[in-house]
């Protein structure tokens, strides 16, 4: 839609905003800021998304799934639980076995070159043409997806990811690293709003995993929204602001981040005794406490993500010494989604057992 | 976007330049072997074989070696061009791409028709070292060698997503494409066959590519040009067809 920029500076050109028409053009404007609000709160819609593979292997079971704009999502699971085809189906990889996708309000059975010309994917796999400059293939990419050829904008994705220096090289002489970052810049060549990346940092040193992630962050600065997949859980809770967890082709649970680890997080401190314990004083039983290890142990669970688990610990110290029992040692943890994930999935495998 | 014409634009594009960086392969090659039939059937054995149809037989052989080279270069080109992707995977972006099987044809089939003029340019030139010859309908020729030209690059495209395998791709233009241009009067006209052969000949289609091109040249063929551009086109249509079918379902390309 072409955009009408109203800049305002002098008390005379405020005035002159009420004129008749500058006026219609600041409602149309206002009007199209709220519906578009409105709209795109949410950026794609997923309904009972069904995929049985031709050998019978069902890779997903009646997921549903919406994506708001401009958050990062990252879809957790372990290895073959279906996040790839997922992404498939979506970005026209895999033909779903029923079930719908809506992306940007457009049903991809039908209306699908316009949803995906907004779609961005940078798949898991380094499959690139190895003979094509890196220049030539983000050109190309552009190109495939319907915008008109643009060098600025190109040499600016290739500076923001570091290929520049690399732009005439054979995609085969570049590292790994590179080449997955190649794939990146081909797939923002056109300025998707909607990007998946399926297992970013796979592979990937750590080094390059910070500036992996610092490039995301930067994507999402400018307003693109990002599905991400990994089995890093550090990476989704370092990234994400929503989390979905998959099993077995079925979506377990999806939350926000902070929301999951205050849910589900807990706060466990382990305190070794000088002399062990037969049992508690009152004073300390009221604490969720229990002893371990035939009382040489005292084990505290509790708490949640937010912090009140460490308050209690503190408290829990305090009430110790003014019992009078002596300690050697405190090892305290917070739990972290990776605990969260190995509960959830764990949990899930004994209830289908 | 009904039409996403630049996406055809940069699929068309690239092929091309795929084509310019195996130069060597694409171009080069096909021009030795053609030489090399021009010595020794051109020049050599046709010193000492009488004219065909009132055509010098140096002559007589070009439309049969032009489409020879023809249909083994665009059919390769155009399975390569589909399974390469395919088989390293790149074929991701062309699948998550706004781009149909509109688009996809006109990229990957045209580029290959365009190869397959350039190459038949570069062989009637390479003919002139070796032959005089003159081309009675220059325009009709063009125009045959683009039909045949973009008709097996549809036939290569739909082998090139056929195959799952390297031999599976060189099979078919090796044991089928090959035999049948030499068995189908490239060297010879079908009627100087004894008997039953000639009947035989006439079962095999590329003997009336063969000659509706010869006709293009020298005004004489084996059949009426009309059966030959009929034949041709309804292959053109055939390709076409099973191609959408292929895009519809998904076929080898979608899981």
């Amino acid at each position: 839609m072409p955009s009408r920029k109203i800049i305002v500076s002098t008390p005379m050109e405020i005035l002159r905003c009420f004129s008749p028409e500058r006026l219609a053009d600041v409602l149309a404007i206002a009007a199209r800021c709220a519906t578009s609000r409105m709209m795109s709160d949410t950026i794609l819609e997923i309904s009972g998304l069904t995929k049985v593979y031709a050998g019978g292997t069902k890779a997903l079971d009646n997921v549903d799934l919406s994506i708001r704009k401009g958050e990062i999502f990252a879809l957790l699971g372990p290895n073959g639980a279906g996040k790839t085809t997922l992404i498939g189906a979506v970005c026209g990889i895999v033909r779903p076995s029923s079930g719908t996708i809506t992306a940007f309000g457009h049903d991809l059975s039908n209306d699908w070159r316009k949803a995906r010309a907004r779609i961005g994917l940078v798949p898991q796999e380094l499959s690139t043409d190895m003979f094509e400059t890196v220049w030539r293939a983000v050109s190309y990419s552009r190109g495939l997806f319907g915008h008109p050829p643009d060098k600025a904008r190109i040499e600016e994705i290739l500076r923001s990811l570091s290929l520049w220096e690399k732009k005439d090289s054979q995609i085969r002489e570049l590292s790994g690293g590179m080449k997955r970052r190649v794939l990146i810049a081909k797939a923002l060549a056109h300025e998707p709003e909607l990007l998946f990346l399926d297992e970013p940092t796979a592979g990937v040193d750590v080094e390059l995993r910070k500036g992996m992630w610092e490039q995301i962050s930067a994507l999402r600065e400018r307003g693109t929204t990002i599905i991400l997949t990994t089995h890093y859980i550090e990476e989704a809770e370092l990234m994400a602001d929503r989390v979905g967890i998959i099993r077995g082709g079925k979506i377990l649970m999806v939350d926000d981040k902070a929301a999951m680890m205050k849910r589900m997080g807990t706060t466990e401190a382990v305190f070794q005794l000088a002399e062990p314990l037969s049992e508690l004083p009152a004073s300390i039983a009221e604490f969720p406490v229990s002893l371990t290890d035939d009382g040489k142990e005292l084990c505290y669970r509790g708490g949640d993500g937010s912090g009140s688990g460490s308050e209690q610990v503190a408290a829990l110290t305090k009430a110790l010494i003014a019992a009078g029992i002596d300690y050697r040692g405190i090892d305290i943890h917070d739990s972290s989604l990776e605990d969260i994930f190995v509960d959830l999935v764990s949990a899930r495998e004994e209830e289908t057992a | 976007m009904a039409f996403n014409i630049r996406g055809a634009w940069s699929i068309y594009q690239r092929e091309l330049m795929r084509a310019l960086r195996t130069a060597f392969q694409s171009i080069l090659s096909p021009v030795l072997t053609t030489s090399l039939y021009f010595v020794v059937f051109g020049t050599v054995i046709g010193g000492r074989m009488e004219p065909v149809d009132g055509v010098a037989y140096g002559a007589f052989i070009i439309p049969g070696l032009l489409m020879l080279t023809l249909l083994g270069e665009t059919t390769s080109n155009s399975s390569f061009g589909i399974y390469m992707p395919r088989f390293t995977g790149t074929i991701y972006e062309l699948l998550s791409a706004p781009v149909g099987v509109a688009e996809t044809l006109i990229g990957f089939v045209g580029a290959a028709a365009t190869k397959g003029l350039i190459l038949a340019a570069i062989i009637l030139g390479t003919a002139t070292l070796f032959v005089d010859y003159e081309i009675k309908y220059p325009l009709a020729a063009i125009g045959y060698i683009m039909l045949v030209a973009a008709s097996f690059s549809l036939f290569g495209f739909i082998l090139g997503i056929w195959a799952d395998s390297f031999e599976k791709l060189g099979i078919i233009p090796l044991l089928i494409l090959t035999p049948l241009t030499f068995l189908g009067g490239t060297f010879y006209s079908i009627d100087d066959l004894p008997g039953i052969w000639s009947t035989i000949a006439y079962a095999n289609p590329i003997a009336f590519l063969v000659s509706g091109l010869r006709w293009t040249f020298y005004g004489t063929s084996d059949v009426s040009i009309w059966v030959s551009l009929g034949l041709t086109l309804g292959f053109l249509a055939l390709c076409t067809g099973i191609i959408a079918f292929i895009f519809k379902t998904g076929w080898r390309l979608r899981e």
